[in-house]
């Protein structure tokens, strides 16, 4: 859980601030090495696709389609490739320690979607996407925040799985026969990226609209004046 | 709530914890061009060591029925040169050589005298695309077996009439999928598809079954390690 509120004291101007410890270091470290992770393996999970932009049949190389180089990562199909099995174990690991510090130290219970907040999720929604009032904050992350990152652990799993099945569809044949063969994996790991892709979009607007307090929290650990307070 | 502590000392606080996502920073060197070549050598070497852990002997690659077969018409013909290297299929033979006990030229009667097996596979392209097609020869642990291969090398090296060149892990070489194919749905291998001799091996990607089959040899020490392999592909890349 998100640590107690703290009050600091500016001594020469004479306010005071409450601030509040709200990510640790694990979590701030496993944040940051998994966005770099994620960037890379979507960049080079591009250039991948463009060797066969398709989930049909194959189709001639002079057909395929070329998107601006900007967007990919790799310059060809093994190069990407590096990259990708590279930053493939980057990306499970910093996931693995994470799923598994917020285990043990207990503080999964601030990120992950339970029953109790159902009920506040539709206030949430009416507030971003209808202006309803705003619902009272008494925790960290509001209840529409929790299952964003909540579904985001989850399509993290699933990209790993979704991968696994597509580099090893022979070793880890029941998790390509789980997904529909080969051929099915293929396209579930594509459109997982996709929705990794919408949930960032989602997130760094979240984080452009929240400001430099909350941005900073995700550095430091620290958040100054946070709109909520425990007891 | 606690007592006030002074700003100073809070901003003393926050400038550790930040100092601690170092190591984040240190990921960000990989922009830098000459620090990533190491690095994605490491990632790929570490990716086909994890490959060759992770493959075993004695789990089979899946096998299909005969409808889910792709057409034979539309099984994709990659080369990297050439569809038809005009191999002089009635002079063929495979010349092997290293360490085996028959070292010498084989011809296809050879390979066609050992024991038949016929099954269907996927095949998968590194490049995303995958079919199912129907294989017929020889395992090639059989014909390890009659040359006197010694099976405690380390690769089976394999060169072709287009010049292309592959090499297989032996755990991998005696799997009993692998095969030395001289038939694609119950018929001769075409020129396209790799006449008279290619490798097809359900545990690899597609470039490691190489077609055109002219030497193989057994070795533990490889010159160079694919075509494909040599220009950063994987060298392992198991299924």
């Amino acid at each position: 859980m998100a640590g107690h509120v703290v009050a600091i004291e500016d001594v020469k101007a004479g306010g005071r601030t409450d601030v509040v410890y709200e990510h640790p270091f694990i979590v701030r470290l496993c944040h940051w090495v998994n966005a770099v992770a994620l960037f890379v393996l979507i960049g080079s999970g591009l250039q991948i696709f463009k060797a066969f932009p398709s989930f049909g049949a194959k189709i001639p190389q002079h057909n395929l389609i070329n998107w601006p180089k900007s967007l990919a990562l790799g310059g060809w199909l093994g190069g990407a490739l590096q990259w990708h099995l590279t930053f493939m174990w980057i990306y499970i690991v910093s996931g693995v320690v994470y799923i598994g510090y917020q285990l043990i130290s207990g503080n999964y219970k601030q990120v992950l979607f339970g029953r109790r907040d159902i009920p506040g999720v539709w206030p949430m929604v009416r507030h971003y996407f209808f202006f309803g009032p705003k619902p009272p904050v008494n925790q960290p992350y509001n209840p529409l925040q929790k299952h964003a990152y909540s579904s985001a652990i989850v399509l993290g799993a699933l990209s790993v799985a979704t991968g696994l099945a597509i580099w090893k569809p022979v070793q880890f044949s029941w998790l390509a026969w789980l997904m529909g063969g080969f051929h099915w994996a293929r396209l579930w790991h594509f459109l997982i990226m996709w929705a990794l892709i919408a949930f960032i979009f989602g997130h760094l607007v979240m984080v452009v609209i929240h400001g430099w307090n909350n941005f900073v929290s995700m550095l430091t650990g620290w958040k100054k004046d946070p709109e909520y307070h425990l007891e | 709530m606690d007592t006030p502590i002074k700003k100073t000392q809070f901003k003393r606080v926050t400038r550790r914890e930040l100092l601690k996502l170092a190591p984040v920073a240190a990921l960000g060197a990989v922009a830098i061009p000459s620090l990533q070549t190491p690095l994605l050598k490491a990632g790929l070497g570490f990716s086909d060591w994890a490959s060759a852990k992770l493959f075993r002997t004695g789990h089979l690659a899946p096998t299909f029925d005969d409808s889910d077969l792709t057409p034979f018409e539309k099984f994709p013909i990659n080369d990297y040169d050439v569809d038809d290297p005009e191999v002089e299929l009635d002079n063929w033979t495979l010349t092997v050589s290293g360490a085996v006990q028959k070292p010498g030229d084989y011809n296809l009667d050879a390979i066609q005298r050992l024991p038949k097996i016929v099954r269907n596979t996927r095949h998968v392209c590194v490049e995303g695309w995958d079919v199912i097609g129907r294989f017929g020869g020889a395992r090639l642990s059989d014909f390890l077996n009659m040359i006197g291969a010694d099976t405690s090398a380390r690769y089976v090296y394999v060169e072709c009439a287009d010049d292309y060149y592959e090499s297989i892990d032996m755990a991998t070489a005696l799997h009993p999928q692998s095969m030395l194919c001289y038939e694609m749905y119950d018929r001769p291998l075409t020129r396209e598809h790799g006449a008279p001799l290619r490798l097809t091996i359900p545990t690899k990607i597609g470039y490691k079954q190489a077609k055109y089959l002219t030497d193989l040899k057994v070795t533990n020490v490889l010159q160079k390690v694919g075509y494909w392999e040599d220009q950063g592909y994987s060298e392992f890349y198991g299924l």
